[in-house]
């Protein structure tokens, strides 16, 4: 651990952030989450149900406390229970939503007992490996079966099986005879209706009836459902809902619609006046149905939001404030010795530069109104390396090459010759100095791709020997005998998927399917650390852009966020519905986003711990991302082969980009973010003009409060450039500091 | 991934005769009915479960193949031990076996002798993980290196010629799109926003300086003196992807040249500009359409010129002119379409300057070297029905009084053409018997020989038939991606085993048309032949899949069939003897893994009935055909 990190960060964050290690992280998450930020306590006193059945609740979590010996959890939630009586459901709902996965702010809606309950039960598929050290979970296998039953409980209810597809035929031929305007936004409760009524129908052991109601009303579902419909068809018995992590995802969060008052005032009386009760307990007991004022939304304009497994997120979920500005850049004394020209330079085009760049000319220090504060989260200091290193940046920055529609990147390929299909990884580091590589052969490769060999650093004995006194003691400290032009590091037991250089070129990060995520030393080329955490697959992890801290998400659903030298982790951020599949760090460091196979992406608050964005619309698995550099915007790109364009600050889907045909596995902004450039599995690199995209979108107040975007058809109109691979997929992109593109991939022949 | 329609998933389910199977494999035999029902549904959830999770390994692992690991990895996500020993090939062959009312399909494990693999050197081992950089685009333009794609596919060459203003540059595909003043590159955007129209393209006709010298390399090469250099650079031409701006500089090149050394009797440039014809059509990228109106003439002028050499009695331009004939079919093949109507409208030139009566022997030569080319089709109702026409002036000329040599040589040069072309489409198409005097009565002059040819033609494709028969006994090729299944009737008596199919191994046959075994012709018809030999039962079976497009009685039989039934076809021609003097022989398999009752038969035999002993039982919807005339030859490649 010595090697880790300079030991000389007396950061705050044993301050600040409450990592206790004696805690076993989910009192940690507890802390966060009754933070200020939440709002939920005030919608949940006003609830009806009995306080016997939030007695109820209480004990069920009680127990599923003991019974993973979390006995300090125990404690603070005996602890917090006695002392209010009255707000006891609050942090039980709280500490639930937190550690299960359940959305932070669901508190708002309705606190019947089932839902509760059902949302305190997510918490064991996902809990055990979420806060518990790992010997827990080896156990949780058989331990999460009761609880699985209570969740499933829910569906006992008997209804005559034979009833069902009758009552799905009404409002199928209701929802048809509506007017039009009102017939999109009614149309999207058939999805969850579906697979309702259809989880209901297995449950209850009526598999024949189960399969015909499949058959006959599976067609007509949008088609990008076909994926969970898939799954679902499979289920067919009882017996195969437990444990289906699929239909636990139907059942313990709520589909969440956003329907216009009118349509479901609609909807209600048809319902109320059929008598339909079977259909309104499902639409009361499973469905969320955000109400909100106005026109009824366009079928394309839904179309546009939906798609993911639990339906759009909440208007709610979206409103707190993100501070997507950048943060100032220290003050660094640029040597101006060089030549006079570059000087110039600098003086000569001052508003080219980003604000970031302008913090080195004295006149302008004035703070990002959108940035968050300087010491949100604390960052390390600055070295004197990385000072140079800046310093090197800012000069190349001034010969960047300013891009725009008439004038495109050039596009380097990095082509891995021989990985026989192996290749799942690639990163470069920010001064494209250094290539790395992850491989199904659980290696990781490092490639110099200047002149410039990777040398090892002498062994204790030899470095003994040296004079510490000399002005090249750096170079001295290099073991000559060692360079080459490659390095493999070994450790990892399973494919790595995930790697990243960090700021300072001095570390390298990589997550595999071993569980682990590992740090490795570019002067030594050996292992630090591996972080254990993630029991399952860790599908991606990433740097933050000011290093120390790191994000890693995967198969258990939980993004973690890491500093360098803690072996475990500092946030926990639970709530996706399925595996994490990428994270990417926000420019300031004080957000991070995750992608998810759940198809919505999510921003977390690095500091409370809060989700503060849910994002959907993609229509399958997201698998990549990237942030504009200045903060505001973000792309993601999806199986969907599809390029969603957001805007972070409203919480809206900007644009679309149509064009691949494949899995995108890359995406990057230029270094001024005018251009894009996507690269995917269709062996393509596409440039996308952002400028443009951007500019088109008008925001007045009212999309920007409902969240209703005309989204433009202009997709052709954004390609700037479609540059064909031979038989290479293109799985990374990085734009190198003077704007030359960088695309990697493997070839195969 | 999501091409199968949502209804059928939902019934996919294991049969209950595999969980029986299963059961017995692992020595649990009497399951009942009920248990292997409630098995087969939950394996089945199982399965497609373990499925779903690997498919997230592949996507992670960025490839579009499932391989095993990723099964492997799923399985252990599920805290299952993963299957150890199964390493991924491109594809893990299954095999079917049925035998006593069961049907099987297993995986091959070979029992593998340790010593052996000791005992052999160690693989090669594979090359290490390597980097290399290459430039994708400079400035938006993807440069034309072999380490990018070719730089414009064949549509977009074809959609350049046939929308001419819709300039497409390569990399830039969607520069149509962005006319409203939106240029790509910078120079030309800013010239190019006064005038929204585009002119015909400039890519098309600037060439760097690079593929100048290429050009000029190549056209060196191809008409110089060094046989190797050629050899080179029609190599080049025929496999290089960025040829397409050069093409009509190539274009040119060659009808000038042929226009040239036709008049100045060159023989050899002839040839090599043939050559440069003939790669120039092998290549797949380049799309010839645009530039066939100076190709063609080049080639008919090698047809049919009149001399073509400065010694027609000694050069072999007769070589040049089937060369070119066959350039011309091919042609005719590739590029015929409704609205260009080239092999209609070359036809009509051949039989044209063929019924001439002026018509020099040379050029009657092309005529008919061109059209017989063109296919069975063309000879029956073309040249057959003249040869009796043709005869008698060949007979004028052989037998008559000698004009002068090279008449005589010409006319040599036609029979022999007649006969060659004639006979094989006669072989095919004529009843049995040969009668040299019915013969001489259809065909006249040319009538004995055609008959001896006839003859020679038939015997040689059923002794082809034969060899095929033999050989493809030995062939066992570790790629079987169909299986044949055999009931072996109580070969095996009342053991569990079924009777497996030894060697069951598939393979294509590449063969000329039938009936023309010596000469290549180029459509190329696909035999599948399977080689099976029953366990028990020591027969060995040969099953030809003819699916021959030719013109003869039996294709239009097999095609019928082959559109009609989905499942494969398996059809044999054996060894038909001369004159019927032999048995004719024919197997005709349908075997589907999925099939219920997939079957062998073998119907009447040179096997003799005793020792065959397969039982007779055909599956429904099974055409059997047989050919009349034996004359259906394959060629094996090996």
């Amino acid at each position: 651990m010595a090697a880790v990190q300079d030991g000389q960060h007396n950061l705050e964050v044993e301050k600040d952030i409450k990592t206790e290690i004696t805690n076993d992280g989910s009192g940690n998450i507890n802390a966060n989450s009754s933070s200020p930020g939440s709002t939920s306590s005030g919608g949940k006193s006003k609830s009806p149900a009995g306080s016997g059945e939030d007695q109820q609740t209480l004990l069920a979590v009680l127990q599923f406390l003991k019974r993973n010996k979390l006995t300090e959890s125990v404690d603070i939630l005996r602890r917090e229970a006695g002392l209010s009586a009255d707000a006891d459901d609050s942090p039980v709902s709280e500490s639930a939503g937190a550690g299960s996965g359940g959305v932070p702010n669901v508190g708002a809606d309705g606190g019947d007992a089932n839902s509760l309950l059902s949302r305190v039960s997510i918490a064991t598929p996902v809990a055990p490996p979420a806060t518990a050290p790992p010997k827990v979970v080896a156990a949780s296998g058989g331990e999460d079966q009761p609880d699985v039953n209570v969740v499933l409980s829910a569906y006992s209810q008997q209804g005559d099986p034979v009833m069902y597809p009758l009552y799905y035929n009404g409002l199928k031929k209701f929802i048809e005879s509506v007017l039009d305007c009102h017939r999109a936004e009614l149309s999207q409760v058939f999805y969850p209706l579906f697979v309702h009524m259809y989880l209901e129908l297995v449950y209850n052991n009526h598999e024949n009836e189960a399969k015909q109601f499949f058959e006959k009303f599976s067609g007509d579902q949008e088609c990008y459902y076909e994926e969970d419909l898939r799954i679902l068809s499979s289920m067919s018995k009882k017996e195969h809902m437990k444990g289906n992590e699929t239909m636990l995802d139907f059942r313990t969060s709520k589909f969440v619609l956003r329907i216009s008052r009118d349509s479901y005032q609609l909807l209600k009386r048809h319902l109320q006046e059929r008598q339909n009760n079977q259909i309104w307990n499902i639409i009361q007991e499973h469905l969320y149905i955000d109400i909100f004022d106005g026109m009824p939304r366009s079928k394309s304009q839904i179309d546009a939001m939906s798609g993911s497994l639990a339906g759009e997120g909440k208007r709610d979920a979206n409103k707190a404030k993100v501070f997507y500005g950048l943060l100032k850049e220290p003050e660094i004394e640029v040597p101006l010795d060089d030549e006079d020209e570059e000087a110039e330079n600098e003086e000569g085009k001052p508003k080219k530069k980003k604000p970031k760049k302008d913090s080195m000319g004295s006149k302008s220090k004035k703070q990002d109104p959108n940035a968050p504060q300087q010491t949100r989260i604390p960052l390390p200091e600055l070295k004197d390396s990385d000072k140079l290193d800046k310093i090197m940046n800012m000069k190349e920055a001034t010969k960047k090459i300013r891009l725009g529609p008439d004038n495109l990147p050039s596009i380097c390929f990095y082509s891995f010759l021989n990985a026989y299909q192996g290749l799942t990884a690639v990163d470069f580091t920010d001064d494209s100095s250094l290539i790395a590589g992850g491989f199904a052969d659980s290696t990781v490769r490092v490639w110099s791709v200047t002149p410039k060999k990777l040398r090892r650093v002498k062994s204790a004995a030899d470095l003994s020997n040296i004079d510490k006194e000399s002005d090249d003691v750096l170079e001295r400290i290099m073991d000559e005998k060692t360079a080459s032009e490659s390095k493999i590091l070994y450790g990892h037991s399973g494919p790595v998927y995930g790697i990243s250089f960090s700021p300072d070129r001095n570390y390298l990060l990589s997550s595999s399917e071993d569980g682990t995520v590992r740090l490795w030393s570019l002067q030594t080329f050996t292992c630090l650390v591996g972080y254990k955490g993630h029991n399952y697959p860790v599908w991606d992890t990433q740097f933050s852009p000011y290093g120390y801290y790191f994000i890693s998400g995967g198969h258990d659903r939980v993004a973690r966020l890491w500093a360098t030298d803690h072996y475990q982790p500092l946030r926990m951020f639970a709530g996706h519905l399925a595996d994490i599949t990428c994270t990417r760090f926000h420019p300031n460091a004080n957000y991070v986003a995750t992608g998810s196979a759940d198809r919505t992406i999510r921003l977390w608050d690095v500091l409370t711990g809060n989700c503060v964005r849910i994002l959907t619309g993609h229509k399958g698995p997201i698998h990549s991302l990237a942030f504009s550099p200045n903060g505001k915007f973000m792309a993601s790109g999806a199986t969907d082969s599809r390029v969603l364009l957001w805007d972070v600050g409203h919480g809206l889907m900007v644009g679309e980009l149509k064009g691949h045909t494949d899995t995108i596995y890359a995406l990057k902004f230029s270094r001024d973010g005018e251009i894009l450039a996507s690269g995917s599995m269709d062996n393509t690199v596409k440039l996308w003009d952002t400028l443009k995209a951007f500019d088109d979108v008008e925001l007045d107040d009212f999309t920007a409060a409902t969240g209703h975007i005309h989204l433009p058809e202009n997709s052709q109109e954004l390609l700037l450039g479609t540059y064909m691979t031979k038989s290479t997929p293109v799985i990374h992109l990085h734009f190198t500091r003077r704007n030359l593109l960088l695309a990697a991939g493997a070839y195969n022949p | 991934m999501a091409e199968e329609r949502r209804p059928k998933q939902c019934t996919v389910v294991l049969p209950t005769e595999s969980m029986k199977a299963m059961a017995e494999s692992i020595g649990v035999g009497q399951l009942q009915e009920e248990s292997c029902a409630a098995l087969s549904e939950e394996v089945s959830y199982r399965i497609k479960e373990i499925a779903q999770d690997a498919l997230k390994f592949m996507h992670h692992g960025k490839r579009r193949k499932l391989t095993t690991s990723d099964i492997d990895h799923a399985l252990k996500l599920k805290n299952v031990e993963p299957l150890y020993g199964f390493q991924s090939q491109e594809f893990i062959p299954f095999r079917f076996a049925s035998g006593g009312g069961r049907e099987l399909h297993f995986y091959e494990e070979k029992e593998v002798d340790l010593s052996d693999i000791i005992n052999t050197p160690l693989p090669r081992v594979p090359l290490d993980v390597s980097l290399k950089a290459h430039w994708l685009s400079i400035e938006g333009v993807q440069p034309a290196i072999p380490e990018n794609p070719p730089p414009a596919p064949k549509e977009q060459q074809k959609a350049e010629s046939t929308e001419p203003l819709k300039v497409v540059k390569p990399g830039q595909e969607e520069e149509g799109s962005i006319q409203k003043g939106q240029g790509a590159t910078s120079a030309e955007a800013k010239g190019k926003k006064e005038g929204l129209m585009r002119m015909k393209p400039r890519s098309t006709h600037e060439l760097s300086v690079e593929q100048q010298l290429y050009y000029k390399e190549i056209t060196e090469a191809c008409v110089g003196s060094c046989e190797a250099k050629r050899a080179e650079a029609l190599q080049s031409i025929a496999t290089d992807p960025g040829l397409y701006q050069m093409l009509p500089r190539f274009s040119t090149f060659i009808s000038e040249g042929v226009r040239v050394n036709v008049v100045q009797n060159n023989l050899a440039l002839l040839i090599y500009l043939m050559r440069m014809v003939k790669a120039l059509m092998d290549n797949p990228t380049l799309y010839l359409e645009k530039y066939l109106h100076e190709l063609i003439p080049a080639v008919v002028t090698c047809i049919v010129s009149k001399q073509l050499c400065l010694r027609p009695d000694v050069d072999n331009h007769w070589a040049l002119r089937d060369f070119a004939a066959r350039l011309m079919a091919q042609s005719c093949k590739t590029f015929s379409t409704t609205t260009n109507n080239i092999q209609s409208r070359i036809t009509k030139t051949f039989t044209k300057s063929w019924l001439d009566e002026k018509t020099q022997w040379t050029t009657r030569y092309g005529c008919i070297a061109g059209l017989s080319e063109l296919g069975p089709d063309v000879i029956k109702t073309l040249i057959l029905p003249r040869l009796t026409v043709e005869g008698a002036r060949i007979k004028a000329v052989s037998e008559g009084p000698v004009v002068s040599n090279i008449d005589k040589i010409g006319a040599d040069h036609v029979q022999s053409l007649l006969l060659k072309h004639c006979a094989s489409v006669i072989a095919k198409t004529r009843p049995l018997p040969d009668n040299m005097e019915q013969y001489r009565a259809d065909y006249g002059y040319l009538g004995p020989m055609l008959c001896s040819h006839v003859v020679k033609a038939r015997a040689q494709a059923a002794l082809q038939a034969q060899q095929v028969n033999r050989t493809t006994l030995t062939i066992t090729q570790p790629r079987p991606t169909l299986t044949v299944s055999q009931s072996g009737i109580g070969g095996s008596g009342g053991s569990r085993s079924p009777s497996i199919i030894k060697v069951p191994s598939s393979l294509t046959l590449m063969s000329t048309r039938p009936g023309t075994p010596t000469q290549p012709s180029p459509p190329a018809t696909k035999y599948i032949v399977m080689a099976t030999s029953a366990g028990a039962s020591s027969t060995q079976q040969v099953i030809t899949l003819s699916s021959s497009s030719g013109s003869s009685v039996t294709s239009t039989v097999a095609s019928a069939t082959s559109t009609l039934q989905p499942l494969v076809k398996l059809e044999s021609r054996g060894a038909g003897g001369l004159g019927g003097s032999r048995p004719l022989q024919k197997y005709i398999v349908v075997s589907l893994p999925t099939s219920a009752s997939s079957s062998l038969e073998s119907k009447s035999g040179m096997l003799p009935p005793s020792s065959s002993t397969s039982p007779i039982s055909l599956e429904a919807g099974m055409k059997m055909d047989r050919s009349d005339s034996p004359g259906a030859s394959t060629q094996s490649p090996h």
